[in-house]
């Protein structure tokens, strides 16, 4: 894992130490609240609902067992014991004291972390497959790139003030988890006709109140041609961007408007100038970054323990099918750790599973931990003989819900219980959903779904590419929830239609399930996905059973 | 005929702790939705308005709430100033973590 040089390390200090200045004249009135909001967003620090809110960053949502320690011991010095995992692999804590941010910022740089540009129209948190280095199907780990990215992000002067937020993330895989296409820029790695690495270059996503899909700038970047290629963009974005209007200053507005080969053209022109004047010093920066990501080196024991637990424990044999990836090395599993247990809140983890987490990763995973954008915690390399007792002592945690890619694995952004943007909550329709479900006993029926609940229309849990998407909305001083249908997360991301008008709060659920009994009934049997059966049918059964009385008007007239 | 004014409460956020605050008629910040002043003329609301957004010390981000007049004093309209008045529903966090803690101690 990426240790900070002494550049680093003085560097977050040193911001530390001004915004505990700023905080102490924010608090003696030398600063007013509109000269004093920008230098606390710059360090992640929001005022939300009921609280302030501290957003820290977890870099391609890589953590060592040592700071998730460390995230725990904050949630109990200065917060309320737990903290929340969001969709772009950060923290956030919902309770800090103003006057205690700057000891936070103090406790979070002694473990290497910081909230620096998690908020404000800057590059943010660089995002990457929560499964690199693991991956049984990655070309390359993406992580030295993403770290690559963020030190030249991280205080770029040409980029403090872009127009928007600006967000990237990165996959070595085919397989996307790191839903590189909602993304201002996705990078994927790929191979080209010789088998050489280099990067797909995606532009121009982003989800929100104008949700797209990105489009390929680059089918091929050669690997050393990226930072001059990525800085071609922003510098390009930066100008051409639009400043009048909050709702289109994001690239995707830009590309659309300017149309992408407009936008290509001047990237390129760009380009040519500034791929000469990097000089190859991100190249050397880069295989100094890349030598700290080497894998550990993987325990080659036998496996004996895990096949006879899986044929002797149906309980291990059913997380075992839902919350382990297939591994680079034979021999080792992706553990997906679920943090949604039925009825609790998605991304949540209290300071004690914290801590489990971080002694088991030590116990079983050589030290290292992911946070996913999906709001798990994966435990990317465990040697299979360890699964059975690993297993078991998430059992007596609580954290052995089998669920990870089942229907109660929902993304659900904070809504209304915290965020001040939002127009209704979000929690509690995924709490009852889940316990709905459970109930019912029909989760393992319905298979592989994923429900996606964001609380207002900037989209922050992912909701239009949610197989099931659920906005939730104000309509007249009522909370109400929009249903679409059809959306995909992966390497074919798609934006899912709005199925009709929303539900109410109380109605929402029951509309659900009449959806998904729609789906068992028309399936082509249980290996057909709601997904794949959504397209192989259209929406129309879809609709029928969400809007059963307007279906009834239909058939009688 | 003007259309009625909806009543109004001044409420914002403390300054050190971030926790929901409603200006009284007395000219104190409350932590208590029932105890803000309720307001029911448009000129001296904008008054208040100014008052509260001069102590800059103090709150952060006074805004004017509609409210109406409720048997303990002013209650909220709309769901989310019902919310801020309470906290979070997933957690007894927030104004109703002091509420239940009052109610254990009667």
């Amino acid at each position: 894992m990426y240790k900070y040089s002494d550049f680093d390390a003085a560097f977050v200090a040193e911001r530390n130490r001004q915004f505990r200045g700023q905080v102490e004249r924010r608090l003696s009135g030398a600063l007013t609240e509109d000269e004093f909001r920008p230098l606390r967003l710059m360090n992640g620090l929001y005022l939300q609902l009921h609280a302030y809110m501290l957003r820290v960053a977890i870099p391609y949502g890589t953590l060592n067992s040592a700071q998730m320690r460390q995230l725990a011991y904050i949630a109990d010095r200065w917060d309320k014991g737990y903290g929340h995992f969001t969709t772009r692999q950060n923290i956030q804590y919902n309770w800090p004291k103003l006057k205690d941010v700057p000891d936070i910022l103090d406790a979070l740089g002694e473990v290497q972390m910081h909230a620096i540009q998690t908020s404000g129209n800057t590059i943010r948190n660089v995002t990457a497959d929560h499964f690199a280095g693991a991956a049984a199907d990655e070309i390359e780990d993406p992580r030295p790139v993403a770290e690559l990215i963020r030190q030249w992000s991280t205080d770029h002067p040409e980029f403090q003030f872009l127009p928007r937020k600006f967000k990237i993330a990165v996959t070595g895989s085919p397989n996307d988890r790191a839903v590189t296409r909602a993304n201002d820029i996705g990078i994927r790695t790929i191979r080209n006709d010789k088998g050489e690495p280099g990067y797909e270059v995606l532009v121009g996503g982003g989800l929100g109140r104008t949700p797209m899909i990105a489009r390929v700038i680059r089918d091929f970047l050669p690997k050393a041609d990226l930072l001059p290629y990525l800085e071609a963009i922003l510098s390009t974005y930066n100008l051409m961007g639009r400043r009048d209007n909050k709702y289109k200053a994001r690239i995707k507005i830009t590309v659309f408007e300017n149309g992408l080969d407009a936008f290509r053209d001047a990237v390129e022109e760009k380009f040519a100038t500034y791929r000469s004047q990097f000089g190859g010093a991100d190249q050397a920066l880069l295989a100094e970054i890349a030598a700290a990501f080497a894998p550990p080196a993987f325990r080659n024991a036998p496996v004996d323990a895990y096949d006879a637990a899986l044929a002797a424990d149906a309980a291990f044999r059913t997380w075992a099918g839902t919350n382990l990836s297939a591994h680079r090395n034979d021999s080792h599993a992706i553990v997906t750790i679920s943090l949604k247990a039925h009825g609790e809140t998605p991304g949540d983890a209290s300071s004690d599973q914290m801590r489990l987490l971080a002694d088991l990763a030590d116990a079983y995973g050589y030290g290292e931990l992911r946070i996913s954008h999906e709001q798990n915690v994966i435990l990317p390399h465990v040697h299979k003989s360890d699964l059975p007792v690993l297993f078991a002592r998430l059992q007596q945690a609580g954290l052995a819900t089998a669920n990870a890619g089942l229907l109660s694995d929902i993304i659900a952004c904070p809504g209304m219980d915290y965020c001040t943007l939002a127009t209704a909550r979000s929690i509690p329709v995924a709490q009852k959903l889940a316990l709905h479900f459970k109930a019912l006993g029909l989760e393992e029926e319905i298979g592989a779904l994923k429900i996606k609940i964001s609380g207002c229309i900037n989209a922050c849990g992912h909701h239009h590419v949610g197989h099931i998407g659920i906005l939730g909305l104000d309509r007249a001083g009522v909370e109400n929830y929009q249903v679409t249908l059809g959306g995909d997360h992966t390497e074919n991301a798609a934006i899912g239609e709005r199925a009709g008008p929303g539900f109410a709060y109380d109605e929402i659920v029951p509309a659900i399930e009449r959806l998904l009994r729609a789906y068992l009934a028309e399936r082509n049997g249980p290996s057909e996905t709601f997904i794949d059966t959504y397209r192989r049918l259209g929406p129309a059964p879809f609709k029928a059973a969400l809007y059963p009385a307007e279906a009834e008007d239909r058939d009688a007239a | 005929m003007s259309r009625r004014y909806i009543p109004k409460v001044v409420t914002a956020n403390d300054l050190v702790e971030g926790d929901v605050v409603y200006q009284t008629a007395d000219d104190r910040w409350s932590r208590h939705h029932h105890e803000a002043e309720l307001i029911e003329d448009e000129a001296h609301a904008q008054l208040r308005l100014l008052n509260a957004s001069a102590q800059k010390q103090v709150v952060v981000g006074p805004y004017l709430a509609d409210a109406k007049a409720g048997p303990n004093g002013p209650e909220p309209i709309h769901f989310r100033e019902a919310f801020r008045t309470r906290g979070p529903s997933n957690y007894v966090h927030g104004k109703q973590e002091f509420a239940a803690r009052e109610n254990e101690n009667v």
